[in-house]
C-alpha cells in the first residue's frame, strides 16, 4: 500500500526517483557519484543535520534489534549481553521442532490467518461495489460513516464487547439464545469457536476500513467506459463484472500480496486477549507463544528463534506471492 | 449527475438488483450498529436490568449508576490522565519526527534519498522480533518509564511516506530555488514555508498517531511494571479481561449487588473510553480518508 500505481505495475525505484535525478545532472558535466553528493550537501547541509535524529531512530529501534536477532543462535544471558553470549547454532530450532507443540502451533496460525484472509479479504471489496452502485447522498455517506466508525475502537475494548455480549450468564446473545429454548452456550470457553469470533469480529470491526481504498480506486475508473457499457446494453451486474472489477484489479492484487505476506503476523494484540485457558488448544498461535516463553518466561534466546522462524515464514511469502502476482496478471509490489 | 440517465431506462433485473444492494446495505449497517447502540444503552440502565438480560435495544430502568462507578474509580481516573500525556507527547514527538524525516526525503536534489528511502521500506519486510525489540529498550534503561512508550514507536514508516508524498506535490522545486536566491536557508525555509503550507497532512499524521497511542495497550503491558504509569488501555484490560471477582467475606445480597454493579461498569467504561476518539471521529474520518488516498493511490 506504500507505492503509488503505475501503468502496468508498481515500480519501487522510480518511485524513490533515483532516474531522475541521475538524468538531470549528466547533461554537458561528466559528473560522478561523490560530486553530487557533495553538491547536495552544501546545499542542504542543514536538512541532512536534521535527518539525524530520525535515521538514529530507526538505527536504534529497528536496525539493532535486527542484528540483535542473531541471540536465536546463542544462549543468551544478561551478564555476557548479546556479544559475548556462547554460539548454540540451531540449537533453539531444534528444540522447538522437536517439541510436538510446535506444529499444532504452526496449524493453528495457519489456519487462523487462512480463515481470516477468506472472510476479510473479499468483504470489503463487495462492500466497496455495492455503495459503488447508488447514488451520492445522505444513505451512502451514512453508511461509509458507521461502517468506518469501529475501526477507531480499541482492541481491548472490542474484546470486552465480544466478551461481555457473549457472556454465558448475562450476555445478550445467550439470552436470546434461552429465549428461543435452547442451553446458553460458553462461546469463548470453546476452542473449536474461537477462530470464528475472532474472524467475524475483525470483519465487523474492519470491513469499512479496507472498502475505502477500493472505493478510491472505483473512483478512478473512467466513465466512459460505464456509458460506452450502458449503450451496449450491458445490465448492472455485467458492468460490475466487465467493468468495475477489471479497474480495481491492481488495487485487489496488491492488498492479496500484502495480506499474504503478513499470513503469519495476524492480530497477535487480539488474540491474547481473546485467549483464556479453556479455548488454548485453537488460540495459541507463534506469536502469543514467543510472548509468553520471551517476555514472562525469560526464555529469551528459545522464544527469539521461534520468533525469527515465523518473520522469515512471512518473508518467503511475500517474496512468493509478489513473484507469482506478477507472473499471472502483471501486477507486484516490486 | 446521474440526470441525463433517464435516457436509457433501467431493465426489470436491473431494478431488481439495485433493490437488493440496497438492502445489503441496510443489512451490513445495521450489523455493524447494533452492537454500538446496545453497548450504550446498557450502560445506561440499572444494574438489575442488564444482568437479568431485559436490554435489548433501549436503555430500561435509566440510570447513571454505572458512570458514577466509572468515575469513583480511582485506577480509571489515573489511566485516563496518563493516556491524554501519552497521546499528547507521543503525538508531538512523532509529528515532528516524521516532517523532519519526510522533507528532505522529498527532495529530489536531497543526495542519499534513495538509499534512506530503501533503509526504511526494509524495516517493513524483515522484523526483527519482540525479543531483540525488548532488550533494546532494556538496555537503554527505559524499561517501566514513559519513555518505554513514546519512543519504541515513535515513527511508522506509513506516514513518512504520506509526508513525503504530500511534500512532494505541494512544495515545488521551483519554490526551495526562489528562496535560495533570497538568501533563506534551509530550517528557515521549512519553518516558514513548509510547515504552514502543510496544515493538512500534519493534522492527518497527528490525528492517526494520536488515535494509535489512545487505543494502544501492548506496548504499556510489556514495558511498564509500576501501576501509577498504566495508560488507560492497559487499566480496561484489568478491569475488563482479566479481572477476578473479589469481596468474598461479604454477604450474598451485597456480593450479589457488587457483580451487578461491577458488570454494568464495565459497559459504561467502555463508552467512557472510547469517548475522546468518537468525539474526534466526524473530523478523524475525513482526515484518515484523506491520509490513506495520498499514501496509497497516487496518480
Amino acid at each position: 500500500m506504500f507505492l503509488r500505481y503505475e501503468k502496468g505495475g508498481i515500480n519501487l525505484k522510480s518511485a524513490t526517483g533515483i532516474n531522475q535525478t541521475i538524468k538531470k545532472t549528466n547533461t554537458n558535466k561528466k559528473v560522478t557519484q561523490w560530486y553530487l553528493a557533495k553538491k547536495s550537501f552544501r546545499r542542504h547541509w542543514q536538512l541532512y543535520l536534521l535527518i539525524i535524529p530520525p535515521v538514529l531512530y530507526f538505527i536504534i529501534f529497528k536496525y539493532i534489534p535486527m542484528f540483535g536477532a542473531v541471540i536465536a543462535f546463542k544462549d543468551y544471558n544478561v551478564v555476557q549481553g548479546i556479544m559475548g553470549s556462547p554460539w548454540v547454532g540451531m540449537k533453539h530450532f531444534e528444540n522447538f521442532f522437536n517439541n510436538p507443540v510446535a506444529w499444532d502451533l504452526i496449524k493453528n496460525t495457519l489456519y487462523l490467518s487462512l480463515y481470516q484472509l477468506a472472510i476479510t479479504f473479499p468483504l470489503p471489496i463487495i462492500l466497496a461495489l455495492a455503495l459503488n452502485e447508488i447514488k451520492d447522498g445522505l444513505f451512502k455517506r451514512s453508511v461509509q460513516m458507521f461502517t468506518y466508525a469501529p475501526y477507531f475502537i480499541s482492541t481491548v475494548v472490542i474484546v470486552s464487547m465480544i466478551i461481555l455480549m457473549l457472556s454465558p450468564r448475562t450476555g445478550i446473545i445467550n439470552t436470546l439464545v434461552e429465549m428461543l429454548g435452547f442451553e446458553s452456550i460458553n462461546f469463548l470457553g470453546q476452542a473449536d469457536m474461537f477462530r470464528s469470533i475472532f474472524v467475524w469480529s475483525d470483519a465487523w470491526q474492519l470491513t469499512g476500513y479496507s472498502a475505502i481504498i477500493y472505493l478510491a480506486a472505483l473512483a478512478g475508473v473512467d466513465k466512459q467506459q460505464y456509458e460506452a457499457a450502458k449503450i451496449d446494453g450491458a445490465s448492472r451486474i455485467q458492468r460490475i463484472i466487465n467493468v468495475d472489477i477489471p479497474g480495481i484489479m491492481p488495487a485487489i492484487v496488491i492488498i492479496l500480496i500484502l495480506s499474504v505476506g503478513n499470513l503469519m503476523a495476524i492480530g497477535f494484540e487480539k488474540v491474547y486477549l481473546l485467549q483464556n485457558p479453556l479455548n488454548l488448544s485453537t488460540s495459541e498461535i507463534l506469536q502469543t507463544y514467543v510472548y509468553k516463553m520471551g517476555i514472562i518466561n525469560a526464555n529469551f534466546s528459545f522464544s527469539t528463534a521461534v520468533g525469527l522462524f515465523n518473520s522469515i515464514i512471512n518473508l518467503i511469502l511475500l517474496v512468493l506471492v509478489n513473484a507469482i502476482a506478477r507472473r499471472v496478471s502483471g501486477n507486484g509490489l516490486w | 449527475m446521474r440526470k441525463n440517465k433517464t435516457l436509457i431506462r433501467e431493465s426489470f433485473t436491473d431494478r431488481i438488483f439495485l433493490g437488493g444492494v440496497y438492502a445489503y446495505l441496510c443489512i451490513v449497517m445495521l450489523i455493524v450498529l447494533y452492537p454500538l447502540i446496545y453497548i450504550v444503552s446498557a450502560s445506561l440502565s440499572s444494574p438489575e436490568a442488564v444482568t437479568s438480560g431485559q436490554v435489548w435495544l433501549w436503555p430500561v430502568d435509566f440510570s447513571l449508576e454505572g458512570y458514577i462507578e466509572v468515575l469513583r474509580n480511582s485506577d480509571v481516573i489515573r489511566g485516563f490522565r496518563n493516556s491524554i500525556l501519552y497521546t499528547f507527547g507521543y503525538t508531538v514527538l512523532a509529528v515532528v519526527l516524521t516532517v523532519i524525516f519526510a522533507y528532505p526525503l522529498s527532495r529530489e536534489s536531497f543526495y542519499g534519498r534513495t538509499f534512506l528511502m530503501f533503509f526504511i521500506l526494509f524495516t517493513m519486510l524483515f522484523y526483527g522480533g519482540l525479543i531483540p525489540e525488548y532488550l533494546v529498550v532494556q538496555k537503554l534503561g527505559m524499561l517501566d518509564t514513559p519513555w518505554a512508550i513514546l519512543i519504541p514507536k515513535a515513527m511508522a514508516v506509513w506516514q513518512i511516506i504520506i509526508a513525503r508524498t504530500f511534500f512532494q506535490s505541494s512544495v515545488p522545486e521551483e519554490l526551495v530555488e526562489a528562496s535560495e536566491m533570497d538568501g533563506c536557508s534551509s530550517l528557515k525555509f521549512l519553518w516558514y514555508v513548509v510547515i504552514p503550507l502543510s496544515k493538512p497532512i500534519i493534522a492527518v499524521l497527528a490525528l492517526m498517531y494520536a488515535v494509535f497511542q489512545w487505543n494502544s495497550y501492548f506496548d504499556a503491558m510489556i514495558f511498564l511494571k509500576t501501576e501509577a504509569l498504566f495508560p488507560l488501555q492497559l487499566e480496561l484490560r484489568e478491569l475488563l479481561i482479566v479481572q477476578s471477582d473479589s469481596g468474598a467475606n461479604m454477604d450474598i445480597a451485597e456480593q450479589q449487588r457488587r457483580k451487578q454493579l461491577a458488570n454494568l461498569m464495565k459497559y459504561s467504561l467502555i463508552v467512557v473510553s472510547s469517548l475522546p476518539v468518537l468525539i474526534i471521529y466526524p473530523f478523524a474520518q475525513k482526515y484518515f480518508v484523506k491520509g490513506m488516498l495520498i499514501g496509497s493511490v497516487k496518480g
